[in-house]
Protein backbone atom coordinates (compact mmCIF):
# COMPACT_ATOMS: atom_id res chain seq x y z
CA UNK A 1 0.00 0.00 0.00
CA UNK A 2 1.48 3.27 -1.10
CA UNK A 3 1.79 6.30 1.12
CA UNK A 4 -0.66 8.15 -1.13
CA UNK A 5 -3.31 5.50 -0.44
CA UNK A 6 -2.67 5.80 3.29
CA UNK A 7 -3.18 9.57 3.15
CA UNK A 8 -6.43 9.19 1.26
CA UNK A 9 -7.69 6.60 3.76
CA UNK A 10 -6.78 9.00 6.58
CA UNK A 11 -8.99 11.63 4.95
CA UNK A 12 -11.86 9.16 4.62
CA UNK A 13 -11.53 8.23 8.30
CA UNK A 14 -11.41 11.92 9.28
CA UNK A 15 -14.57 12.66 7.29
CA UNK A 16 -16.34 9.77 8.99
CA UNK A 17 -15.30 11.02 12.42
CA UNK A 18 -16.57 14.55 11.65
CA UNK A 19 -19.92 13.13 10.59
CA UNK A 20 -20.20 10.85 13.61
CA UNK A 21 -19.14 13.68 15.94
CA UNK A 22 -21.89 15.94 14.56
CA UNK A 23 -24.39 13.13 14.97
CA UNK A 24 -23.45 12.85 18.65
CA UNK A 25 -24.07 16.58 18.99
CA UNK A 26 -27.76 15.70 18.59
CA UNK A 27 -28.15 15.21 22.35
CA UNK A 28 -26.64 17.11 25.29
CA UNK A 29 -25.78 13.78 26.93
CA UNK A 30 -23.38 12.72 24.14
CA UNK A 31 -22.37 16.14 22.81
CA UNK A 32 -19.09 16.48 24.68
CA UNK A 33 -17.93 13.08 23.46
CA UNK A 34 -19.05 14.04 19.97
CA UNK A 35 -16.84 17.11 20.05
CA UNK A 36 -13.95 14.88 21.09
CA UNK A 37 -14.65 12.48 18.19
CA UNK A 38 -14.64 15.42 15.80
CA UNK A 39 -11.33 16.66 17.27
CA UNK A 40 -9.78 13.20 16.77
CA UNK A 41 -10.97 13.37 13.16
CA UNK A 42 -9.10 16.64 12.77
CA UNK A 43 -5.97 15.12 14.26
CA UNK A 44 -6.16 12.20 11.81
CA UNK A 45 -6.58 14.62 8.91
CA UNK A 46 -3.59 16.71 10.01
CA UNK A 47 -1.35 13.64 10.48
CA UNK A 48 -2.39 12.40 7.03
CA UNK A 49 -1.56 15.79 5.54
CA UNK A 50 1.89 15.70 7.17
CA UNK A 51 2.65 12.37 5.45
CA UNK A 52 2.49 14.12 2.07
CA UNK A 53 5.64 13.27 0.09
CA UNK A 54 5.68 16.74 -1.43
CA UNK A 55 6.68 18.25 1.91
CA UNK A 56 10.41 18.92 2.02
CA UNK A 57 10.56 21.51 4.78
CA UNK A 58 8.60 21.25 8.03
CA UNK A 59 9.92 24.49 9.56
CA UNK A 60 7.06 26.71 8.46
CA UNK A 61 4.41 24.08 9.18
CA UNK A 62 5.63 23.58 12.74
CA UNK A 63 5.96 27.33 13.28
CA UNK A 64 2.40 27.89 12.03
CA UNK A 65 0.95 25.11 14.18
CA UNK A 66 2.80 26.23 17.32
CA UNK A 67 1.82 29.89 16.95
CA UNK A 68 -1.78 29.12 15.97
CA UNK A 69 -2.19 26.47 18.63
CA UNK A 70 -0.92 28.74 21.40
CA UNK A 71 -3.17 31.63 20.36
CA UNK A 72 -6.19 29.36 20.00
CA UNK A 73 -5.68 27.61 23.34
CA UNK A 74 -5.22 30.91 25.14
CA UNK A 75 -8.34 32.42 23.57
CA UNK A 76 -10.43 29.33 24.42
CA UNK A 77 -9.39 29.47 28.07
CA UNK A 78 -9.69 33.22 28.60
CA UNK A 79 -12.97 33.96 26.89
CA UNK A 80 -15.98 34.81 29.07
CA UNK A 81 -19.19 33.03 28.05
CA UNK A 82 -20.96 36.37 27.57
CA UNK A 83 -18.37 37.11 24.86
CA UNK A 84 -18.87 33.87 22.89
CA UNK A 85 -20.59 35.69 19.98
CA UNK A 86 -17.51 37.89 19.48
CA UNK A 87 -15.20 34.88 19.59
CA UNK A 88 -17.25 32.94 17.06
CA UNK A 89 -17.37 36.00 14.81
CA UNK A 90 -13.60 36.39 14.98
CA UNK A 91 -13.01 32.67 14.37
CA UNK A 92 -15.30 32.77 11.34
CA UNK A 93 -13.07 35.52 10.00
CA UNK A 94 -9.88 33.54 10.59
CA UNK A 95 -11.36 30.54 8.79
CA UNK A 96 -12.22 32.80 5.86
CA UNK A 97 -8.71 34.26 5.84
CA UNK A 98 -7.13 30.79 5.83
CA UNK A 99 -9.26 29.75 2.84
CA UNK A 100 -8.39 32.96 1.01
CA UNK A 101 -4.66 32.27 1.51
CA UNK A 102 -4.95 28.61 0.47
CA UNK A 103 -6.88 29.59 -2.67
CA UNK A 104 -4.27 32.22 -3.50
CA UNK A 105 -1.34 29.85 -2.85
CA UNK A 106 -2.95 27.12 -4.96
CA UNK A 107 -2.56 29.27 -8.07
CA UNK A 108 -0.11 27.63 -10.46
CA UNK A 109 0.74 28.71 -14.01
CA UNK A 110 -0.73 25.50 -15.48
CA UNK A 111 -4.11 25.68 -13.67
CA UNK A 112 -7.14 24.79 -15.82
CA UNK A 113 -10.34 26.84 -16.00
CA UNK A 114 -12.21 24.73 -13.42
CA UNK A 115 -9.39 25.17 -10.91
CA UNK A 116 -9.19 28.89 -11.65
CA UNK A 117 -12.91 29.29 -10.99
CA UNK A 118 -12.63 27.46 -7.66
CA UNK A 119 -9.58 29.54 -6.72
CA UNK A 120 -11.57 32.71 -7.41
CA UNK A 121 -14.46 31.38 -5.32
CA UNK A 122 -12.30 30.52 -2.34
CA UNK A 123 -10.63 33.95 -2.46
CA UNK A 124 -13.97 35.69 -2.88
CA UNK A 125 -15.90 33.86 -0.15
CA UNK A 126 -12.86 33.83 2.12
CA UNK A 127 -12.32 37.56 1.69
CA UNK A 128 -15.97 38.46 2.32
CA UNK A 129 -15.99 36.20 5.39
CA UNK A 130 -12.79 37.78 6.72
CA UNK A 131 -13.77 41.46 6.64
CA UNK A 132 -17.48 40.82 7.22
CA UNK A 133 -16.61 38.87 10.38
CA UNK A 134 -14.23 41.56 11.57
CA UNK A 135 -17.00 44.16 11.27
CA UNK A 136 -19.45 41.81 13.03
CA UNK A 137 -16.86 41.27 15.76
CA UNK A 138 -16.41 45.03 16.12
CA UNK A 139 -20.14 45.56 16.44
CA UNK A 140 -20.65 42.72 18.93
CA UNK A 141 -17.74 43.77 21.13
CA UNK A 142 -18.87 47.39 20.76
CA UNK A 143 -15.46 48.46 19.51
CA UNK A 144 -17.44 49.82 16.59
CA UNK A 145 -20.85 51.38 17.11
CA UNK A 146 -23.43 48.60 17.21
CA UNK A 147 -25.88 50.55 15.07
CA UNK A 148 -26.45 50.31 11.34
CA UNK A 149 -24.13 52.51 9.25
CA UNK A 150 -25.89 53.96 6.25
CA UNK A 151 -25.00 56.81 3.93
CA UNK A 152 -26.56 58.28 0.83
CA UNK A 153 -25.58 56.51 -2.35
CA UNK A 154 -24.79 53.31 -0.46
CA UNK A 155 -26.80 51.21 -2.91
CA UNK A 156 -24.86 52.64 -5.84
CA UNK A 157 -21.48 52.09 -4.16
CA UNK A 158 -22.45 48.51 -3.28
CA UNK A 159 -23.63 47.79 -6.82
CA UNK A 160 -20.34 49.11 -8.19
CA UNK A 161 -18.36 46.91 -5.79
CA UNK A 162 -20.38 43.83 -6.82
CA UNK A 163 -19.88 44.62 -10.52
CA UNK A 164 -16.17 45.19 -9.90
CA UNK A 165 -15.85 41.84 -8.09
CA UNK A 166 -17.60 39.97 -10.91
CA UNK A 167 -15.61 41.72 -13.64
CA UNK A 168 -12.24 41.18 -12.00
CA UNK A 169 -13.12 37.54 -11.22
CA UNK A 170 -13.97 36.89 -14.86
CA UNK A 171 -10.83 38.67 -16.06
CA UNK A 172 -8.74 36.64 -13.62
CA UNK A 173 -10.14 33.37 -14.96
CA UNK A 174 -9.44 34.49 -18.53
CA UNK A 175 -6.01 35.93 -17.88
CA UNK A 176 -4.52 34.29 -14.76
CA UNK A 177 -0.97 35.32 -15.64
CA UNK A 178 -1.80 38.99 -15.09
CA UNK A 179 -1.59 39.29 -11.31
CA UNK A 180 -3.37 42.65 -11.34
CA UNK A 181 -6.70 40.77 -11.65
CA UNK A 182 -5.81 38.54 -8.72
CA UNK A 183 -5.07 41.53 -6.48
CA UNK A 184 -8.27 43.22 -7.64
CA UNK A 185 -10.34 40.17 -6.74
CA UNK A 186 -8.72 39.99 -3.29
CA UNK A 187 -9.07 43.73 -2.62
CA UNK A 188 -12.65 44.02 -3.83
CA UNK A 189 -13.86 40.96 -1.94
CA UNK A 190 -12.38 42.44 1.24
CA UNK A 191 -14.19 45.73 0.53
CA UNK A 192 -17.40 43.84 -0.24
CA UNK A 193 -17.32 42.07 3.14
CA UNK A 194 -17.16 45.43 4.91
CA UNK A 195 -19.92 46.99 2.80
CA UNK A 196 -22.20 43.99 3.30
CA UNK A 197 -22.11 44.08 7.10
CA UNK A 198 -21.93 47.79 8.04
CA UNK A 199 -25.60 48.52 7.18
CA UNK A 200 -26.81 45.72 9.49
CA UNK A 201 -27.77 46.73 13.02
CA UNK A 202 -26.61 45.12 16.25
CA UNK A 203 -29.94 43.36 16.89
CA UNK A 204 -29.52 41.39 13.66
CA UNK A 205 -26.00 40.16 14.46
CA UNK A 206 -27.22 36.63 15.39
CA UNK A 207 -28.32 36.24 11.76
CA UNK A 208 -25.09 37.70 10.42
CA UNK A 209 -22.73 35.51 12.44
CA UNK A 210 -24.76 32.41 11.52
CA UNK A 211 -24.48 33.36 7.87
CA UNK A 212 -20.74 34.12 8.12
CA UNK A 213 -20.31 30.76 9.87
CA UNK A 214 -21.83 29.19 6.80
CA UNK A 215 -19.55 31.22 4.51
CA UNK A 216 -16.44 30.11 6.40
CA UNK A 217 -17.48 26.53 5.62
CA UNK A 218 -18.23 27.30 1.98
CA UNK A 219 -14.84 29.00 1.66
CA UNK A 220 -13.13 25.86 2.96
CA UNK A 221 -15.22 23.88 0.50
CA UNK A 222 -14.10 26.07 -2.41
CA UNK A 223 -10.48 25.77 -1.27
CA UNK A 224 -11.01 21.99 -1.31
CA UNK A 225 -11.97 22.19 -4.98
CA UNK A 226 -8.98 24.44 -5.71
CA UNK A 227 -6.51 21.90 -4.34
CA UNK A 228 -8.57 18.79 -5.19
CA UNK A 229 -8.94 17.59 -1.61
CA UNK A 230 -12.17 15.85 -0.63
CA UNK A 231 -11.86 16.13 3.15
CA UNK A 232 -12.02 19.93 2.80
CA UNK A 233 -15.14 19.57 0.70
CA UNK A 234 -16.88 17.25 3.18
CA UNK A 235 -15.96 19.27 6.29
CA UNK A 236 -16.62 22.60 4.56
CA UNK A 237 -20.07 21.61 3.36
CA UNK A 238 -21.03 20.27 6.82
CA UNK A 239 -20.13 23.68 8.27
CA UNK A 240 -21.89 25.44 5.40
CA UNK A 241 -25.09 23.47 6.01
CA UNK A 242 -24.90 24.13 9.74
CA UNK A 243 -24.61 27.88 9.25
CA UNK A 244 -27.46 27.99 6.75
CA UNK A 245 -29.80 26.10 9.10
CA UNK A 246 -28.97 28.38 12.02
CA UNK A 247 -29.51 31.42 9.79
CA UNK A 248 -32.96 30.12 8.85
CA UNK A 249 -33.87 29.47 12.50
CA UNK A 250 -32.80 32.97 13.52
CA UNK A 251 -34.72 34.62 10.68
CA UNK A 252 -37.85 32.61 11.50
CA UNK A 253 -37.58 33.55 15.17
CA UNK A 254 -37.51 37.22 14.21
CA UNK A 255 -40.21 36.77 11.57
CA UNK A 256 -37.98 38.36 8.94
CA UNK A 257 -36.67 37.13 5.65
CA UNK A 258 -32.94 36.87 5.11
CA UNK A 259 -33.03 39.52 2.39
CA UNK A 260 -34.91 41.83 4.76
CA UNK A 261 -32.13 41.46 7.33
CA UNK A 262 -29.33 41.89 4.80
CA UNK A 263 -30.68 44.71 2.68
CA UNK A 264 -32.86 46.89 4.88
CA UNK A 265 -31.57 48.63 7.97
CA UNK A 266 -33.49 48.10 11.17
CA UNK A 267 -34.49 51.78 11.07
CA UNK A 268 -37.43 51.36 8.70
CA UNK A 269 -39.77 50.48 11.57
CA UNK A 270 -43.07 52.36 11.44
CA UNK A 271 -43.50 54.34 14.64
CA UNK A 272 -47.25 54.04 14.67
CA UNK A 273 -48.59 54.63 18.17
CA UNK A 274 -50.47 51.60 19.37
CA UNK A 275 -53.30 52.11 21.83
CA UNK A 276 -52.38 50.27 24.99
CA UNK A 277 -55.11 49.92 27.57
CA UNK A 278 -54.72 49.39 31.28
CA UNK A 279 -52.22 50.71 33.74
CA UNK A 280 -48.81 49.77 35.06
CA UNK A 281 -49.00 47.94 38.40
CA UNK A 282 -45.70 47.98 40.26
CA UNK A 283 -44.99 45.44 42.97
CA UNK A 284 -42.43 45.41 45.77
CA UNK A 285 -40.01 42.49 46.09
CA UNK A 286 -41.60 41.64 49.46
CA UNK A 287 -45.08 41.31 47.94
CA UNK A 288 -43.63 39.35 45.02
CA UNK A 289 -42.18 36.92 47.56
CA UNK A 290 -45.63 36.14 49.02
CA UNK A 291 -47.01 35.30 45.58
CA UNK A 292 -43.95 33.18 44.71
CA UNK A 293 -44.12 31.35 48.01
CA UNK A 294 -47.62 30.14 47.14
CA UNK A 295 -46.70 29.18 43.55
CA UNK A 296 -46.32 25.52 42.57
CA UNK A 297 -45.33 26.09 38.95
CA UNK A 298 -42.89 28.84 37.99
CA UNK A 299 -41.53 29.71 34.55
CA UNK A 300 -38.52 31.97 34.16
CA UNK A 301 -38.11 33.80 30.84
CA UNK A 302 -34.61 35.24 30.57
CA UNK A 303 -33.41 37.76 28.01
CA UNK A 304 -30.01 39.19 27.23
CA UNK A 305 -30.64 41.78 29.96
CA UNK A 306 -30.17 38.99 32.49
CA UNK A 307 -26.67 38.32 31.17
CA UNK A 308 -25.85 42.04 31.11
CA UNK A 309 -26.88 42.31 34.78
CA UNK A 310 -24.79 39.15 35.47
CA UNK A 311 -27.90 37.83 37.23
CA UNK A 312 -27.76 34.19 36.05
CA UNK A 313 -26.15 32.92 39.25
CA UNK A 314 -28.71 34.56 41.57
CA UNK A 315 -31.46 33.31 39.25
CA UNK A 316 -30.15 29.77 39.72
CA UNK A 317 -30.14 30.33 43.51
CA UNK A 318 -33.75 31.54 43.45
CA UNK A 319 -34.65 28.56 41.28
CA UNK A 320 -33.25 26.16 43.91
CA UNK A 321 -35.13 27.89 46.73
CA UNK A 322 -38.38 27.68 44.77
CA UNK A 323 -37.82 23.98 44.19
CA UNK A 324 -37.10 23.39 47.89
CA UNK A 325 -40.40 25.16 48.48
CA UNK A 326 -42.08 22.48 46.35
CA UNK A 327 -42.50 24.37 43.09
CA UNK A 328 -41.68 23.12 39.60
CA UNK A 329 -39.36 25.57 37.85
CA UNK A 330 -38.67 25.73 34.13
CA UNK A 331 -36.89 28.19 31.89
CA UNK A 332 -38.45 29.32 28.62
CA UNK A 333 -35.79 30.20 26.06
CA UNK A 334 -36.65 32.17 22.95
CA UNK A 335 -34.33 31.45 19.99
CA UNK A 336 -33.19 35.09 19.82
CA UNK A 337 -32.99 35.62 23.59
CA UNK A 338 -29.19 35.86 23.52
CA UNK A 339 -26.82 37.37 21.01
CA UNK A 340 -26.21 34.20 19.03
CA UNK A 341 -28.17 30.95 18.57
CA UNK A 342 -28.29 29.04 21.86
CA UNK A 343 -26.34 31.71 23.75
CA UNK A 344 -28.79 31.92 26.67
CA UNK A 345 -28.60 28.15 27.20
CA UNK A 346 -24.81 28.29 27.56
CA UNK A 347 -25.03 31.19 30.03
CA UNK A 348 -27.57 29.29 32.16
CA UNK A 349 -25.64 26.03 31.89
CA UNK A 350 -22.57 27.88 33.13
CA UNK A 351 -24.65 28.95 36.17
CA UNK A 352 -25.35 25.22 36.79
CA UNK A 353 -28.94 25.17 35.55
CA UNK A 354 -29.55 21.59 34.31
CA UNK A 355 -30.30 21.45 30.58
CA UNK A 356 -33.53 19.50 31.03
CA UNK A 357 -34.96 22.58 32.74
CA UNK A 358 -34.28 24.72 29.66
CA UNK A 359 -37.36 24.54 27.46
CA UNK A 360 -37.64 25.84 23.92
CA UNK A 361 -40.41 28.29 23.08
CA UNK A 362 -42.57 25.60 21.46
CA UNK A 363 -42.28 23.43 24.54
CA UNK A 364 -43.09 26.08 27.13
CA UNK A 365 -45.97 27.84 25.36
CA UNK A 366 -48.52 25.00 25.66
CA UNK A 367 -47.68 24.71 29.36
CA UNK A 368 -48.01 28.41 30.08
CA UNK A 369 -51.67 28.21 31.18
CA UNK A 370 -50.76 25.96 34.10
CA UNK A 371 -47.94 28.27 35.22
CA UNK A 372 -48.68 30.21 38.43
CA UNK A 373 -45.94 32.79 38.06
CA UNK A 374 -43.94 33.66 34.95
CA UNK A 375 -40.87 35.74 35.77
CA UNK A 376 -39.52 37.81 32.88
CA UNK A 377 -35.91 38.85 33.48
CA UNK A 378 -34.28 41.31 31.10
CA UNK A 379 -36.43 40.22 28.16
CA UNK A 380 -38.83 42.47 26.31
CA UNK A 381 -39.55 41.93 22.63
CA UNK A 382 -39.51 38.12 22.89
CA UNK A 383 -42.46 38.23 25.32
CA UNK A 384 -44.33 41.08 23.62
CA UNK A 385 -47.98 40.07 23.03
CA UNK A 386 -48.21 42.77 20.35
CA UNK A 387 -46.58 40.21 18.07
CA UNK A 388 -49.80 38.20 18.32
CA UNK A 389 -52.45 40.83 18.95
CA UNK A 390 -51.63 44.08 17.18
CA UNK A 391 -51.45 43.82 13.42
CA UNK A 392 -49.92 47.25 12.97
CA UNK A 393 -47.01 46.37 15.27
CA UNK A 394 -43.63 46.09 13.52
CA UNK A 395 -43.05 42.76 15.23
CA UNK A 396 -46.49 41.38 14.34
CA UNK A 397 -46.17 37.71 13.39
CA UNK A 398 -42.93 37.13 15.29
CA UNK A 399 -43.26 34.01 17.46
CA UNK A 400 -43.12 35.00 21.15
CA UNK A 401 -43.36 33.31 24.52
CA UNK A 402 -46.94 33.73 25.71
CA UNK A 403 -46.22 34.74 29.29
CA UNK A 404 -49.57 36.56 29.57
CA UNK A 405 -51.25 33.11 29.66
CA UNK A 406 -49.72 32.47 33.07
CA UNK A 407 -51.79 33.34 36.16
CA UNK A 408 -49.36 36.05 37.24
CA UNK A 409 -46.47 37.66 35.37
CA UNK A 410 -43.60 39.42 37.07
CA UNK A 411 -41.52 41.66 34.83
CA UNK A 412 -38.13 42.56 36.27
CA UNK A 413 -37.13 45.78 34.61
CA UNK A 414 -34.87 48.72 35.31
CA UNK A 415 -37.30 51.38 34.08
CA UNK A 416 -40.15 51.85 31.62
CA UNK A 417 -37.91 52.39 28.57
CA UNK A 418 -38.85 50.40 25.44
CA UNK A 419 -36.85 47.39 24.25
CA UNK A 420 -34.14 47.21 21.61
CA UNK A 421 -36.65 47.62 18.81
CA UNK A 422 -38.24 50.62 20.53
CA UNK A 423 -41.66 49.01 20.51
CA UNK A 424 -44.28 49.56 23.21
CA UNK A 425 -44.99 46.36 25.14
CA UNK A 426 -48.69 45.84 26.04
CA UNK A 427 -47.63 43.02 28.39
CA UNK A 428 -46.73 45.61 31.02
CA UNK A 429 -50.32 46.87 31.06
CA UNK A 430 -52.05 43.47 31.33
CA UNK A 431 -54.37 42.75 34.23
CA UNK A 432 -52.16 39.93 35.57
CA UNK A 433 -48.79 41.67 35.12
CA UNK A 434 -46.83 43.13 38.01
CA UNK A 435 -43.73 45.24 37.41
CA UNK A 436 -40.79 44.69 39.74
CA UNK A 437 -38.65 47.74 39.06
CA UNK A 438 -34.94 47.90 39.79
CA UNK A 439 -31.72 46.08 38.98
CA UNK A 440 -32.62 42.43 38.27
CA UNK A 441 -29.75 41.10 40.36
CA UNK A 442 -30.73 43.20 43.38
CA UNK A 443 -34.45 42.40 43.09
CA UNK A 444 -33.74 38.67 42.98
CA UNK A 445 -31.31 39.11 45.87
CA UNK A 446 -34.19 40.50 47.99
CA UNK A 447 -36.42 37.57 46.98
CA UNK A 448 -33.68 35.11 47.99
CA UNK A 449 -33.28 36.81 51.38
CA UNK A 450 -37.04 36.58 51.95
CA UNK A 451 -36.96 32.86 51.23
CA UNK A 452 -34.04 32.02 53.48
CA UNK B 1 -5.56 15.48 -8.77
CA UNK B 2 -9.13 14.23 -8.53
CA UNK B 3 -11.66 14.89 -11.27
CA UNK B 4 -14.12 17.77 -11.00
CA UNK B 5 -17.18 15.55 -11.37
CA UNK B 6 -16.00 13.31 -8.54
CA UNK B 7 -15.51 16.31 -6.24
CA UNK B 8 -18.97 17.67 -7.11
CA UNK B 9 -20.44 14.27 -6.30
CA UNK B 10 -18.81 14.37 -2.84
CA UNK B 11 -20.10 17.93 -2.39
CA UNK B 12 -23.69 17.00 -3.15
CA UNK B 13 -23.73 14.04 -0.78
CA UNK B 14 -22.14 15.91 2.10
CA UNK B 15 -24.46 18.91 1.74
CA UNK B 16 -27.50 16.64 2.09
CA UNK B 17 -25.90 14.75 4.95
CA UNK B 18 -25.04 18.06 6.67
CA UNK B 19 -28.64 19.27 6.53
CA UNK B 20 -29.94 15.99 7.94
CA UNK B 21 -27.43 15.93 10.80
CA UNK B 22 -27.65 19.58 11.82
CA UNK B 23 -31.45 19.60 11.82
CA UNK B 24 -31.30 17.07 14.65
CA UNK B 25 -29.15 19.26 16.90
CA UNK B 26 -31.39 20.72 19.65
CA UNK B 27 -31.61 24.52 20.08
CA UNK B 28 -29.96 24.28 23.48
CA UNK B 29 -26.70 23.20 21.78
CA UNK B 30 -26.65 25.76 18.98
CA UNK B 31 -23.79 27.82 20.41
CA UNK B 32 -21.49 24.79 20.88
CA UNK B 33 -22.59 23.63 17.41
CA UNK B 34 -21.42 26.92 15.98
CA UNK B 35 -18.07 26.97 17.77
CA UNK B 36 -17.59 23.29 16.89
CA UNK B 37 -18.33 24.16 13.27
CA UNK B 38 -15.67 26.88 13.54
CA UNK B 39 -13.20 24.21 14.55
CA UNK B 40 -14.20 21.95 11.66
CA UNK B 41 -13.84 24.81 9.17
CA UNK B 42 -10.21 24.92 10.31
CA UNK B 43 -9.83 21.83 8.06
CA UNK B 44 -8.21 24.29 5.64
CA UNK B 45 -5.06 23.55 7.66
CA UNK B 46 -4.79 20.29 5.70
CA UNK B 47 -4.53 22.18 2.43
CA UNK B 48 -2.24 24.78 3.94
CA UNK B 49 0.25 22.19 5.25
CA UNK B 50 1.22 20.92 1.81
CA UNK B 51 1.70 24.47 0.54
CA UNK B 52 3.70 25.58 3.59
CA UNK B 53 6.10 22.68 3.24
CA UNK B 54 6.94 22.93 -0.45
CA UNK B 55 10.45 24.16 0.46
CA UNK B 56 10.57 26.61 -2.45
CA UNK B 57 10.65 29.73 -0.24
CA UNK B 58 8.17 31.21 -2.71
CA UNK B 59 4.93 33.16 -2.21
CA UNK B 60 2.93 29.94 -1.92
CA UNK B 61 5.04 28.80 0.99
CA UNK B 62 4.60 32.06 2.89
CA UNK B 63 0.87 32.14 2.23
CA UNK B 64 0.63 28.51 3.26
CA UNK B 65 2.48 29.12 6.52
CA UNK B 66 0.18 32.02 7.39
CA UNK B 67 -2.84 29.87 6.54
CA UNK B 68 -1.53 27.05 8.76
CA UNK B 69 -1.31 29.47 11.71
CA UNK B 70 -4.78 30.98 11.14
CA UNK B 71 -6.49 27.63 10.61
CA UNK B 72 -4.77 26.14 13.67
CA UNK B 73 -6.17 28.96 15.81
CA UNK B 74 -9.60 27.88 14.57
CA UNK B 75 -8.97 24.19 15.18
CA UNK B 76 -7.40 24.41 18.64
CA UNK B 77 -9.48 27.34 19.90
CA UNK B 78 -12.71 25.99 18.43
CA UNK B 79 -12.47 22.48 19.87
CA UNK B 80 -11.22 23.68 23.26
CA UNK B 81 -13.90 26.32 23.78
CA UNK B 82 -16.60 23.91 22.63
CA UNK B 83 -15.38 21.33 25.11
CA UNK B 84 -15.37 23.96 27.85
CA UNK B 85 -18.95 24.94 27.03
CA UNK B 86 -20.26 21.40 26.75
CA UNK B 87 -18.73 20.70 30.17
CA UNK B 88 -21.29 23.13 31.64
CA UNK B 89 -24.26 21.15 30.37
CA UNK B 90 -25.46 18.86 33.12
CA UNK B 91 -28.58 16.81 33.58
CA UNK B 92 -30.73 17.37 36.62
CA UNK B 93 -29.72 15.02 39.44
CA UNK B 94 -32.49 13.16 41.20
Amino acid sequence: MGIHMLIELGYVLASGLFIYGLKMLGSPATARKGNMVSAIGMLVAIVAALLDQGIVDFTYIVAGIVVGGAVGALAARMIAMTSMPEMVALFNGLGGAASLLVGWAALTPDANVFTLVTIVLSILIGGITLTGSLIAWGKLSENLGSGATTFSGQQIVNSLVVLGVIASAVMFALEPSNSMWLYLVIGLSLVFGIMAVIPIGGADMPVVISLLNSYSGLAACAAGFAIGNNVLIVAGSLVGASGIILTQIMCKAMNRSLSNVLFSGFASVSTEVTEVEGEIKPISAEDAYYILEAATNVAIIPGYGMAVAQAQHVVKELCELLEQNGAEVNFGIHPVAGRMPGHMNVLLAEADVPYDQLLEMDEINPRMESVDVAIVIGANDVVNPAAREIESSPIYGMPVINVADAKTVFVLKRSMASGFAGIENPLFYKENTRMLFGDAKESIGILIREFS
Amino acid sequence: MLGAEYLLFILMLSVFLGFELINKVPATLHTPLMSGANAISGITVVGAIALAGNGNADTAQWLGAAAVALATINVVGGYMVTDRMLGFFKKKVG
